[in-house]
């Protein structure tokens, strides 16, 4: 058996919490770290009698989130309850979609390191969240607490629930869809994406097949994983675990499974014969949604430019590497901010600077770039200044350090801290010929050839200079005097 | 002639003439409600009818309905006022808030003197299933007065109050108006906010007026309609509702539904619709027979969407934010199922389980999905009709008010008491109930119905019928 190449299969879900003002049914405002159920109602806490009505604003969000997804929108969605009893969900039944949700097939494209790759979107719809259940005594678990108690606020709090077609068949990809699908909803307003808050959670489809083989294996669902690293670690140990069972002649069990971060431990929550009959009808509370196609088509058309369009763009027009692209284009506006400085200094400098140094600086202050009073044209300013060998690169960093700690133009501050690189040809030549008299040994080794010592010298001159010298111009004089002393 | 003999219409002319007040009226149908022989009542608030009364009194702007009493099926949420559905699942409960349709009646300035006996949850078509003891017909008290509004049927059929608020899913307004002899009305789908309702059938409840004349109910209904954000299904009402006055039918086309004239239909309720029947030629008028090919499969569908809704607008009451919750259960489940089998009544337990099973994976096409498609036939049935006749006619009940315990122990004899209402329920249109003479003695009702939106044309019809028929009998024993 242990010949047999194996395929994982993997379907992502993901559930996004929607940026909205309010509930998905109700006018509860949404407020987190509130007091327990303040933000309550007869809706959400389901009075007898009280209606749900659909937050347009979710709508709008879903709709834009399916044109980042390249979902197409259907003529209509219908909601539909999906009945289970629980005391965090107080109609005993979610309001969700079915058969008919907002968004439809779609495929997002995503980069990795190998180059550009594609997943399908099954659909993304429209459905309220469950309250939160708090259990008192024990370890605040469910199983050894006193009792449990609900809070309200977070009941009906607007979801996206995506679905991915069963396309991947890593955890790496998995992790690197997931990273750029959240960048790609944050960008778009449509969800905070906080993982450890919980604002967004994915579950992932497991199974095997031997490669080759087309048709897909018993799946297992691994639940709420709460970041990329164990998303990808979650996976990889499933699959392990599946490899596992199949190799030793046993056979894998659809259910639903927890993985356990801290110890890499996998264990069921419930079986397929535990799987609640959820009676999905449609919500006879709500009319159908039909959205107006030419607002469908005006909230395509204002689609900003979505982040792996711009990831790409950098990479095909400034010769960004695939890392630097990555690291610049989380969050926005650090993407922003280095768009400005690129667009007055060579961009791949303007990489360098504002993802390295820039950012290293302003973080012992605890800013990041776009929100620190230093411009993005006085970067642009130093990069220019040193391109031109207005400034050696040592003094270069001491500029930027220098403007944000206390503000200024680069240019005067080069000039109130005698920065400015020393362009006297005959002063550095008298300078190279003292350290060489100073150091007769190197300077004999390095002519017999000991080319390692040219760096010795220039280091030497550097100290001399305060870093205000070309290193590469004093390196050329170092050989050149040698050579004719 | 005495204070709650007089229509609504005629007390609010009162009170504005300056003859009567508001406290005067409120007062003495309170009287009425608190002896309450009939068990029309769940509770009565004299305190609050008093004030609010009072405070109306007071108004240098008497509003529209002049502080005139009003009773309200105990389905519908009235805020700090005990709101129990006839149900022991919800005893004691006081609302944190008002349903719209009230709220507008309150704001239009009618004065709320109590809540209504009802079958519990609305499922019933007699009010013997109330958890609070079954309501009695003020035409004879050893009969039931129709249900599920059974309660806001008797007390305007017994002049504890000129009219009320009933709902309707299958007929739960027009059958009880029906058997106790009054006005009762559905309007169509979405012209009343459901918001504040307790929902039994969500697709198909609809709240309507209780009253003696079809002036008071058209003028219940004009303060009541209209779009509500609350509610997603309600519907924008740009023609308001009108007085009716007509007293004739020229150019009129009726139409008879045939299927709802022969079998199963008592004779006596059949000689007196024929007899109403026969006078619109004479008012100006025409008749035709139409056909409703797929009315006789209205129970059925019925019987199939409205508990699959139920089931699942019932399973809120768990017992954890409010109402009845089991003692010391010791698990979750445990929990569930006592709260439950111990708040509801065997007949709300029994359309939960035909609506979990109507719905369950395997069964949900043959059974819930079916039903909708068989919705759909009898809508066009519907539509077709309305090609050829303005409205339609039936008697509201096949029969009269049946003996209490006379259909308790066979369920599907209790379902058939809908057997008329239930295809306009199921097409979503308005309706309404007028008394057109006795049978034995009993009133019997007359089933209007007309296209969505006729509501106007349907009251003007109801209107004309009511003059040329003369009802004028009152239930013996109500005239003191």
């Amino acid at each position: 058996m242990s010949d047999v190449q194996w395929e994982a299969v993997i379907g992502i879900e993901i559930h996004a919490q929607l940026l909205t003002a309010t509930k998905m049914f109700c006018g509860c405002a949404l407020s987190f770290g509130d007091p327990a159920n303040t933000h309550t109602c007869p809706v959400c806490l389901a009075h007898p009698g009280a209606l749900p009505v659909v937050n347009a604003e979710a709508i709008r969000l879903a709709v834009i989130a399916g044109h980042a997804l390249g979902c197409e929108i259907p003529e209509r969605s219908v909601f539909s309850r999906k009945n289970y009893f629980y005391p965090d969900l107080p109609k005993a039944y979610q309001i969700s979609q079915f058969d008919e949700p907002i968004c439809g097939p779609g495929r997002f494209r995503y980069l990795t390191e190998d180059g550009e790759k594609f997943l399908g979107i099954t659909r993304a719809h429209l459905e309220e969240d469950a309250a939160k259940l708090n259990h008192f005594g024990g370890e605040g678990r469910r199983a050894d607490a006193l009792g449990s108690v609900v809070d309200f606020n977070r009941g009906g709090t607007p979801l996206l629930e995506i679905v991915t077609e069963p396309e991947l068949h890593n955890g790496t990809d998995a992790a690197a869809f997931l990273k750029q699908l959240r960048q790609t909803l944050v960008h778009l307003g449509i969800t905070d994406g906080s993982m450890e808050q919980g604002s967004m959670r994915a579950d992932a489809n497991i199974s095997i097949r031997p490669l080759g083989v087309t048709t897909l294996g018993t799946k297992t669902e691994l639940k709420n994983m709460n970041s990329f690293t164990f998303l990808e670690r979650g996976i990889a140990a499933e699959i392990e675990r599946q490899i596992g069972i199949v190799e030793s002649g046993g056979t894998v069990t659809q259910e639903t499974l927890h993985y356990e971060p801290a110890t890499g431990h996998i264990s069921s929550l419930r079986s397929k014969e535990e799987a609640h009959d959820y009676r999905y009808f449609p919500e006879p509370d709500l009319v159908p949604v039909v959205p107006d196609r030419g607002w469908v088509d005006e909230i395509r058309a204002a689609l900003p430019e979505l982040p792996v369009d711009r990831r790409d763009r950098w990479m095909r027009e400034y010769e960004l590497t695939f890392e630097d692209a990555e690291v610049l284009s989380e969050p926005a506006a650090l993407g922003d901010y280095f768009e400005q400085v690129a667009a007055d200094a060579p961009p791949k400098s303007a990489a360098n600077w504002v993802r390295g140094d820039l950012r290293a600086f302003l973080r012992e202050r605890g800013q990041e770039p776009w929100e620190s009073d230093v411009a993005p044209g006085a970067v642009a300013q130093i990069i220019r200044m040193v391109e031109a060998r207005e400034i050696s690169m040592p003094s270069a960093k001491q500029v930027l350090a220098h403007i944000v700690a206390h503000g200024g133009d680069p240019k005067e501050v080069v000039a109130s801290l005698g920065l400015g690189a020393i362009q006297d040809e005959s002063a550095l030549i008298a300078i190279v010929d003292e350290l060489i008299a100073a150091n007769p040994a190197q300077a004999a080794q390095l002519r017999e050839g000991k080319e390692k010592l040219v760096g010795f010298f220039v280091g030497q001159a550097m100290k001399a200079t305060q870093g205000r010298a070309d290193p590469g111009r004093i390196g050329e004089l170092v050989r050149e005097r040698v050579a004719a002393s | 002639m005495a204070l709650f003999d007089l229509s609504a219409e005629q007390q609010i002319a009162a009170v504005v003439a300056g003859e009567t007040s508001s406290v005067e009226l409120v007062a003495a149908h309170l009287a009425r409600a608190e002896r309450d022989e009939w068990n029309s009542f769940l509770a009565v608030d004299r305190e609050r009818a008093l004030s609010r009364a009072k405070e109306i009194d007071g108004l240098a702007v008497r509003p529209p309905l002049a502080g005139v009493p009003i009773a309200i099926k105990d389905a519908l949420s009235t805020r700090d006022l005990v709101t129990t559905a006839g149900s022991k699942m919800l005893e004691g409960f006081r609302p944190i808030y008002t349903a719209t349709c009230v709220a507008r009646l309150e704001a239009a300035g009618a004065v709320i003197i109590g809540k209504t006996n009802m079958d519990e949850f609305a499922m019933g078509s007699s009010t013997e299933n109330s958890a609070y003891g079954p309501t009695l017909n003020p035409w004879d008290i050893t009969r039931v007065p129709g249900g599920s509004s059974g309660g806001s049927a008797s007390c305007v059929a017994a002049r504890q109050v000129p009219w009320s608020l009933g709902s309707d899913t299958g007929g739960s307004i027009r059958q009880p108006a029906a058997l106790c002899g009054i006005v009762g009305m559905k309007p169509t789908y979405g012209a009343i906010s459901r918001y504040g309702l307790i929902a039994f059938a969500s697709s198909l409840d609809q709240v309507g007026p209780f009253a003696r004349t079809v002036r008071d109910a058209a003028l219940l209904l004009s303060h009541m309609v209209g779009r509500d954000p609350m509610d997603a299904t309600s519907l924008e009402w740009t023609e308001p509702i009108r007085m009716p006055s007509a007293t004739r039918l020229d150019g009129l086309r009726v139409g008879v539904i045939e299927e709802l004239m022969g079998d199963g239909i008592d004779p006596g309720v059949r000689a007196a619709c024929q007899s109403t029947i026969d006078m619109v030629e004479g008012l100006g008028g025409t008749v035709v027979p139409i056909a409703l090919p797929h009315a006789g499969y209205g129970l059925a569908t019925y019987y199939l969407i409205a508990p699959a809704e139920a089931s699942a607008n019932l399973a809120r009451f768990d017992g954890i934010r409010y109402g009845h919750c089991a003692a010391d259960a010791d698990v979750l489940l445990e929990h569930y199922e006592r709260t439950r089998a111990e708040g509801f009544g065997p007949e709300v337990k029994r359309r939960i389980m035909l609506g979990t099973f109507a719905l369950s994976s395997g069964y949900y096409d043959a059974y819930y999905g079916q039903a909708q498609r068989v919705r759909t036939l009898i809508m066009r049935d519907f539509a077709q009709a309305f090609a050829d006749v303005d409205v339609v006619a039936s008697p509201t009940s096949p029969s009269t008010a049946f003996r209490l315990g006379e259909r308790t122990a066979d369920p599907l004899s209790m379902y058939l008491s809908d057997i008329c209402t239930i295809p306009i329920s199921l097409a979503g249109l308005p309706s309404l109930s007028i008394p057109c003479g006795l049978s034995d003695g009993l009133p019997v009702g007359l089933q209007l119905a007309g296209p969505a939106f006729s509501e106007n044309r349907l009251l003007e019809v109801a209107h004309a019928l009511e003059l040329a028929i003369g009802f004028d009998h009152v239930p013996q024993g109500v005239g003191q």
